[in-house]
């Protein structure tokens, strides 16, 4: 069962970041998902990532739809509100709690199945609304919960346990999400989490849809040889394509400044975040060049993993409506009431 | 055939010509001279070329329903002048565009030709202005003909176009030329006329989904998420024109938040997540959308987020009859979704009802924390009323129910997010960012304890649905109470409506009771029903349940929920489309009172208590 709690024992020994909290803080309930399974090491990385930047927990929500992935939000951040939704419509949850309170950070989990099948169409919108949140998606490649059937990301190439092929087109996650203009598009894998921390934290640095694709590969039904989101064939094929660093300190700089291999971008905090890139033929900042790169590089056989594509200028969902700076749900009802008066001049023009 | 301030008047258009806008002016003069209208629109699901039709019942005693029939005809289009014809009352009147003159073959009927195309050719060059001002010569030619007070059209064309004035003289041009030519060309005024009469001074004319747009306004909501679908897309479009207004802050930004979504079921998502983060939030939607919107009701029913969604109902099922009027997603509301679930339904019976359901429904749905529906329907929704003006006291408080805020969970030995400290069903809720050690817990769709902690204990989640049980049963008691009209003490013979069949009801009520048949009415406003509703069944024999739906909808819910013997409930059905008539419920009842024998003891009875 999951509602199994972690022994609360203090270990007084343990690093505390500046909140004055340790990574036992940031935790979540014991997992309940099958031992391996890449979801988990994606839950230790966003703990790690949380706690590193001091996040304050309980400023964070932390959505999801349904499917193994959808679960994992029980097993970190314990201080946080969550919310579980229906199967493929946690982006519509995340825009509707961000639309009531821009203020907190929204964490929204999900699956390859839940965002490319039956969300598809959700994760499209929410994506080109910019609505302002991390989106991560823990791409097995398969429908973990309802035990291996193939999923719309499963290469065409891959096989299921039993053998049998995919017959059709993979959709990769990524190319959708630069095409639909999201401003933060990243890959990452749940077997490198020295690479994954860095990318989950400079998504929470990010104002504006974040997404990050992270091959999370499931040892129950897709880890076998034939697979192409198997350990081993990600640690095979794996490509980085940058590293980051994340500047805390708030020196002036402009927002893209190229220094050989480097790129600088401002984030919207005022923090400064580092992109080494290890690929000298494309530039992150440019859509264009992102997608050139992922399609020649998945031709070949390679899963591309890094900070793909970054464009910070870009107004989020609240700019673009106009809604004012305070948090929605904070408005006193007095505000939001126009009163008697006005009714009676309503009423006046109806007459 | 002299008929003062009690007519028909109907307007045969072909949609997309621009009728609408001189057909409510009509109807809106008519209503400033103190008249009371029923305007009713009957209009195609199509753009343009399509009959379309337009209805005005002038009312010496203030009724609100259609009569049926029609008294002057402006038949517009040759498409369906046989139809047209046919509806005339003998002695009526029939208008026609006469450019082409033609005979119609009844001798009973007045036949008045104007030559509308050829005065609109002769006076405007572009094919638009022509096209667009005929509409305005036929509304002319009748200010004429029913004797209308032409300072008051005037007024009304110029409110209408009112900060676009160079619209205004062109419109008065075209009403007095028709207006002239009727004076020329026939006896002014006819015998059927209107007279200018002081009225109750402040009623209003307003759609009912105007009315629960401001609803929605006053009561606070600041999120709204919908998919345009008719007749429910004007809701929220009042509600975003009046936030314009009145949600405006001083440095430009706006204390609301309206997000067109790209379907239903992410409308509902978007409400879900801002009600679960304390906005008050809303979306509106017609019968198909309900139907995308099932498995998140369900969600919210069980997670217990609370949220108001409207059903403005059209014709049914599948995409069926949407330009038409129905009641006939009770069911499907009051049971929305899979496994065992209840909503909260509400029943306005008019615009006015619309505002004041509107405001209870939110208040509800964040007191009971469950999602609130409120059904409307195409004729309240999208029909011009007669109402009473709205209301607002200045000192009501909006009820946000069992919010813990951090100080009361610093007080707090404990929280859970299910845990029925209350026993009254209700529990009390977080919202995220509260506080930064207590009171987080996880929303979620499957079994759930006290704790909201995932459980997989069958007696646990038993525990948890007859809790929600309890909730739903003590709710009954919150709801706005039915509206129980008698006509006499001691009848036995009853009559069971809601919604927008009230106004025919009421009128065939009164024509029944001078017939000799008493009969008392209840008029439903919510679901789950009050213990009145069972009262009133008890002391009653016979009741006639009158719903526009086929399968008897409402009735089931009566039998099923308020344990009403079947036997005792008599369905009056309409599900053809349009607002009821009086004439058509009266025969109805009347037919099952000639009939059935056991009718005719409940009322034996009830002549013998008399
Ligand atoms: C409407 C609906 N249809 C089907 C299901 C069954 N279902 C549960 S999880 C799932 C697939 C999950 O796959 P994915 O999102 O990839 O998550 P994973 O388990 O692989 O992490 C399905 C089809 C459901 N819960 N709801
Ligand atoms: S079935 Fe696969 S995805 Fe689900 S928990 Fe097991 S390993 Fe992870
Ligand atoms: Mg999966």
């Amino acid at each position: 069962m999951t509602y199994m709690k972690k022994p609360n024992v203090r270990h007084p020994g343990l690093r505390k970041n500046d909140l004055g909290l340790t990574r036992r803080d940031y935790e979540g309930l014991v997992s309940t998902l099958c031992a391996g399974c890449g979801h988990d090491s994606i839950s230790a990385a966003i703990i790690e990532a949380c706690f590193e930047l001091d996040l304050p927990a309980h400023r964070l929500a932390k959505l999801s739809g349904i499917g193994c992935s959808s679960k994992t939000p029980t097993y970190f951040l314990n201080r946080s509100h969550g919310f579980n939704s229906v199967h493929g419509r946690m982006p519509s949850i995340a825009t509707g709690a961000n639309l009531a309170n821009r203020d907190l950070i929204y964490l929204g989990v999900s699956g390859d199945g839940d965002t490319a099948s039956i969300g598809l169409g959700q994760f499209c919108h929410a994506m080109r609304r910019r609505v302002n949140m991390i989106y991560i998606v823990e791409n097995n490649g398969t429908y973990g919960l309802t035990k291996g059937q193939f999923s719309a990301t499963s290469d065409r190439v891959s096989k299921s346990k039993k053998g049998e092929a995919n017959l059709f087109e993979a959709i990769d996650l990524c190319t959708l999400a630069i095409h639909l203009g999201a401003g933060f598009v990243a890959r990452g894998f749940s077997g490198d989490k020295g690479h994954l921390v860095p990318l989950i934290k400079a998504a929470f640095r990010y104002n504006g849809f974040a997404f990050i694709d992270i091959v999370s590969p499931c040892v129950t039904f897709n880890d076998h040889e034939d697979s192409t989101k198997s350990y081993d064939y990600v640690r095979a094929h794996n490509e980085a394509m940058d590293r980051l660093d994340l500047v805390p300190e708030r020196e002036e700089i402009t927002a893209h400044t190229e220094e050989g291999q480097t790129t600088t971008v401002r984030m919207h905090d005022g923090s400064l975040m580092r992109l080494h890139k290890l690929d000298d033929n494309y530039d992150p900042c440019d859509s264009e060049s992102a997608l050139t790169t992922l399609r020649k590089r998945y031709a070949k056989g390679q899963v591309v993993t890094g900070l793909l594509h970054i464009d910070n200028t870009d107004a989020d969902l609240h700019e673009l409506l106009g809604t004012t700076k305070q948090p929605l749900n904070a408005v006193p009802m007095g505000d939001l009431c126009p009163g008697n008066a006005e009714l009676a001049k309503i009423n006046k023009s109806l007459r | 055939m002299k008929k003062i301030n009690d007519f028909v008047v109907k307007f045969a258009n072909v949609n997309g010509s621009g009728s609408a806008s001189a057909n409510l002016l009509f109807a809106k003069s008519l209503f400033r001279m103190g008249l009371s209208v029923v305007p009713k629109n009957v209009f195609p699901s199509n753009i343009q070329g399509l009959p379309t039709w337009y209805e005005v019942r002038v009312s010496q005693a203030g009724r609100r329903a259609r009569r049926g029939r029609v008294d002057v005809m402006v038949a517009m289009n040759p498409q369906t002048y046989a139809q047209d014809l046919a509806d005339i009352v003998p002695g009526g009147y029939l208008i026609y565009d006469s450019s082409l003159p033609r005979s119609f073959g009844r001798e009973d009927v007045n036949v008045l030709g104007i030559p509308i195309a050829r005065m609109c050719a002769d006076a405007y060059v572009s094919p638009r202005e022509r096209q667009l001002f005929k509409n305005v010569v036929y509304v002319g030619a009748l200010t004429a003909l029913l004797d209308m007070d032409f300072t008051v059209v005037k007024q009304t064309v110029r409110d209408r176009f009112k900060g676009n004035a160079k619209l205004v003289e062109p419109n008065v041009e075209a009403l007095k030329m028709g207006r002239e030519f009727a004076r020329r060309n026939f006896t002014c005024p006819l015998p059927i006329r209107v007279k200018k009469v002081k009225a109750a001074k402040d009623r209003i004319m307003i759609t009912g989904n105007e009315a629960a747009g401001l609803g929605c306004l006053y009561a606070g909501a600041s999120v709204a998420a919908w998919y345009p679908i008719t007749p429910s897309t004007s809701l929220v479009e009042a509600f975003e024109r009046h936030a314009r207004k009145y949600r405006q802050r001083k440095d430009g930004t706006s204390n609301v938040a309206i997000v067109q979504a790209e379907d239903e079921l992410a409308a509902i998502g978007i409400v879900i997540g801002a009600a679960w983060n304390g906005a008050r939030a809303f979306t509106s939607t017609s019968g198909p959308g309900i139907s995308l919107m099932g498995e998140f009701l369900g969600l919210a029913y069980f997670a217990e987020v609370p949220f108001v969604l409207f059903d403005v109902q059209r014709g049914g099922p599948s995409t069926g009859m949407p330009t038409r009027t129905q009641q006939s997603d009770i069911t499907a509301c009051a049971y929305a979704s899979h496994g065992d679930t209840k909503q909260v339904l509400l029943f306005p019976g008019d615009p006015k009802e619309c505002f004041d359901l509107t405001v209870d429904a939110f208040d509800l749905a964040e007191r009971l924390q469950t999602p609130v529906i409120v059904m409307s329907d195409l004729d309240i929704g999208m029909n011009e009323w007669v109402c009473d003006p709205l209301e607002w006291d200045d000192t009501r408080k909006h009820d946000r129910g069992k919010v813990m805020d951090a100080e009361m969970l610093d007080r707090a030995k404990s929280f859970g997010r299910y845990w029925d400290i209350d026993g009254d069903g209700i529990t009390y809720r977080t919202l995220p960012g509260t506080h930064p050690t207590k009171g987080a817990f996880f929303t979620r769709g499957s079994s759930h304890d006290a704790f909201a902690a995932y459980t997989e204990d069958g007696q646990v989640n038993a525990e948890n649905m007859d809790r929600l049980t309890r909730k739903f049963e003590m709710a009954a008691s919150r709801m706005p109470k039915p509206v129980i009209r008698k006509t006499s003490r001691t009848s036995k013979l009853g009559i069971i409506n809601f919604g927008s069949t009230e106004p025919a009801v009421r009128e065939a009520c009164d024509l029944l009771s001078r017939e000799g048949y008493k009969l008392n009415t209840m008029r439903l406003r919510a679901f789950p029903f009050g213990k009145e509703v069972a009262k009133f069944a008890a002391k009653h024999d016979r009741i006639f349940v009158v719903e526009q739906n086929r399968d008897a909808q409402m009735r089931t819910l009566l039998i099923n929920e308020a344990g009403i013997p079947p036997e005792k409930l008599v369905s009056v059905l309409d599900y053809e489309g349009m607002p009821l008539t009086a004439g058509w419920v009266k025969r109805e009842i009347e037919a099952v009172i000639e009939k059935d024998k056991s009718v005719a003891k409940a009322m034996y009875l009830s002549a013998q208590a008399m």
